[in-house]
């Protein structure tokens, strides 16, 4: 089974990645599924009865805005980074956490390397697929770059400018 | 000047060491070239035509004695022994070993200096007047803010992988002397009616390939929102910016695309679910990083130094650098001095580890420990007492700092060109030094006045050849070099676009062309125009005519 990194621990990977959505006529995959957001939208009827867990994913140009609704619904939310230089997903992961009040499992897909982990542990996002040629233990350093730092973030929702003010006081 | 906590040296020191790690990953094969190329950008990393090329921050220009000692000590262990000031407050360092660059950060982090965010699609370096602080005609010092800026933008999050690399300026004084107007995000700092500090926030600007001025977008920003406003401005284009073409990536292309009505809808629709969080800055921040700019221990002396009139009248040499390298300071009896960093012969910019050595004692002698990088790439010691002027001149003319020649036709800012730019589609440099060679009469140069003539060796405008009165663009024809001459560029506030005068010119035309259009100049002057005040009056046509007019 294929491993993932979850709150600094690495552990099975027990979802199913839907790249597109399952024809109509064919039966789901047996097990925990992630669906394209689109296809979640569309045809959530299809998924209610399913045995497994599904949890949804969308690209980075897509708008979580649109999972706002039924955000607590879901035991997943996966955001894809096409490419590891794309950055439109550390935005989405923050409106997920901090607007829509996600609370499951952040989980970032697609082109994950160690030297991204930091900052899309702040951005808001706990599980990582690394990408599949890398070794996903020396990835799991890539979370324990720095021990400080300057903005507010999911991780640390307080400046450091009001943790420094507290610590004067 | 700002000085580091404990805090900001322990993510500096953390840099060092991630950045030392990963660039052994990539000796290692571990890194591939593509993956390793973000990461060692935003440590101001570049691969260059003969070598890397390692890029420093200044941040908003300031930068102590200490710290010029410890980039003379890199120049000469590390380099050839030089550094190049670039148009960005940065500085530049033309030879490193790539094996060797964490050294080069770790020394730089003893003394609190850094490359981060120095390039790549990031943050980057926040600039400012270089009289930030000391100007007259300043509504407030801007540096503290920019310090702020500083601390948000280091390693944010959400902002490291942007469309395009993103460059904010802030302007404080009514003279705008930091191109604000051609930056990502410019600021300007303003008082309401109120009294109340806040910034007229404006968006778009840029050079490149698709010049713009940028747009305002909100006239007053209250001060503690600035941060949480940035983020609202950055969020929008991180997510909209268009990142199919890098041409097309900057903000100034969205802001375009959408018009700035409905980008400013989207930026304060974001803000405001934003704008009263815990990234709201409190006066008690404001006041902690303001007091590291607090004013240094200015002696009680008279507005004008009986000395100096003295010395004035006696020394024309004297007199004639007075006239064109000191600025009125704000407090009486004190002058600032910029050494020019453009003699002839010499890159634009450039400055040997000596030299360096030389500008710290001077500044620990006369103006407190501290000095300046202007993005007109030179080099100001803003608090100088008017009686220590004339030893300073001196001192000055023996380390090669006393051209007296800011602000005039030979003060060009250039960028490095082709002699080490790989980006670029000509050479900058050997231009600059001929239009330096061929207008080297100073009594000619001061008649001719103010005027900023700017060079780039390509289309990226590191240069600023756009905001030049006259500005020269490197284009490459068939593998041979030639050079487009532009006119009516201007960087203050009230900024303006150079128009294209013609077909491009062969290197050795460029001198001439400069002397035809300041002939048209200085006949069709008025007794108090200056070159861009008569090309805004007369228009293009006559630059032209005498250009392109056929020898008879």
């Amino acid at each position: 089974m294929p491993k993932l990194i979850k709150n600094q621990d690495i552990i099975d990977d027990n979802y199913q990645l839907l790249e597109t959505a399952p024809a109509a006529d064919q039966p789901l995959p047996e097990g925990n599924l992630l669906v394209p957001l689109t296809d979640w939208l569309e045809n959530q009827q299809r998924y209610v009865n399913h045995q497994g867990s599904v949890g949804v994913w969308l690209d980075s140009h897509e708008e979580p805005e649109l999972l706002a609704a039924q955000i607590q619904s879901l035991p997943v939310i996966a955001v894809n980074f096409p490419q590891f230089t794309d950055g439109r997903g550390y935005s989405i992961g923050r409106l997920l956490r901090e607007r829509f009040g996600f609370l499951g499992e952040l989980r970032a897909i697609g082109d994950v390397l160690r030297d991204q982990l930091f900052y899309m542990a702040r951005c808001g996002f706990n599980a990582f697929a690394i990408r599949a040629d890398r070794c996903i233990d020396d990835a799991l350093n890539g979370l324990k770059d720095f021990s400080e730092t300057y903005q507010a973030a999911v991780d640390q929702p307080q400046p450091l400018f009001r943790r420094r003010q507290m610590q004067a006081e | 000047m700002y000085i580091y906590d404990q805090y900001d040296q322990t993510i500096v020191d953390e840099r060092v060491t991630q950045f030392r790690e990963q660039t052994q990953r990539y000796l290692a094969g571990e890194l591939a070239d593509a993956e390793f190329l973000p990461l060692r950008l935003q440590n101001g990393l570049y691969i260059q035509r003969f070598a890397p090329m390692l890029r420093v921050a200044i941040p908003y220009g300031m930068v102590s004695s200490k710290q010029l000692r410890k980039l003379a000590e890199i120049a000469r262990k590390y380099d050839k022994g030089y550094v190049h000031f670039s148009t960005r407050q940065n500085v530049q360092y033309n030879w490193p070993q790539l094996e060797q660059v964490p050294d080069i950060l770790a020394e730089l982090a003893t003394v609190q200096m850094h490359a981060i965010q120095t390039s790549g699609n990031c943050i980057r370096n926040t600039t400012t007047d270089q009289f930030a602080g000391v100007a007259a005609d300043e509504i407030v010092d801007p540096r503290p803010y920019c310090e702020i800026i500083r601390q948000w933008s280091t390693f944010h999050p959400e902002f490291a992988f942007l469309p395009r690399k993103f460059k904010i300026a802030v302007n404080a004084a009514k003279q705008d002397r930091a191109a604000t107007l051609v930056h990502d995000i410019g600021l300007y700092l303003v008082k309401n009616e109120a009294g109340e500090i806040g910034f007229k926030v404006i968006v778009g600007g840029g050079l490149g390939r698709t010049p713009l001025i940028g747009t305002v977008i909100r006239e007053f920003l209250p001060e503690q929102h600035l941060l949480s406003y940035l983020d609202a401005v950055l969020r929008v284009y991180n997510r909209y910016g268009r990142r199919d073409n890098k041409y097309k990536a900057r903000i100034k292309i969205l802001v375009k695309a959408l018009g700035t009505e409905l980008f400013t809808q989207k930026v304060e629709a974001e803000w405001e679910h934003i704008k009263d969080g815990a990234t709201t800055l409190t006066q008690q921040e404001i006041n902690r990083v303001t007091s590291h700019f607090s004013v240094p221990t200015y002696e009680t002396l008279p507005a004008t130094s009986q000395q100096l009139a003295q010395q004035l009248a006696d020394d024309p040499n004297f007199n004639h650098w007075y006239q064109q390298n000191v600025n009125a300071h704000k407090v009486p009896g004190y002058s600032i001095v910029t050494f020019s960093l453009k003699p002839t012969g010499v890159a634009p910019g450039d400055v040997t580890d000596k030299q360096l050595e030389a500008a710290a004692d001077l500044t620990d002698q006369y103006s407190f420990g501290e000095a300046r990088v202007s993005h007109q790439q030179n080099l100001v010691l803003a608090d100088v007492k008017q009686d220590d002027l004339y030893p300073l001149w001196q001192a000055a003319i023996q380390h090669g700092f006393a051209t007296p020649n800011i602000g005039l036709l030979t003060d060009i800012i250039c960028c490095p060109g082709g002699d080490f730019c790989a980006l670029a589609n000509a050479k900058s440099i050997p231009i600059a030094e001929a239009i330096q060679s061929r207008f080297d009469d100073l009594d000619y140069l001061h008649d001719i006045g103010e005027l900023d003539l700017n060079i780039s060796g390509c289309m990226n405008a590191c240069g600023h050849h756009h905001v030049g009165h006259i500005g020269i663009l490197g284009v490459d024809k068939k593998g041979e070099e030639f050079y487009q001459v532009q006119v009516g560029g201007n960087a203050g506030s009230d900024a303006s676009l150079g128009k294209i005068l013609g077909p491009s010119f062969a290197k050795e035309a460029v001198p001439g062309v400069i002397a035809k259009l300041l002939a048209v100049y200085v006949n069709q002057r008025t007794p108090e125009e200056r070159f861009i005040d008569t090309y805004r009056r007369i228009g293009i046509k006559p630059f032209k005519e005498q250009v392109y007019a056929k020898a008879h």
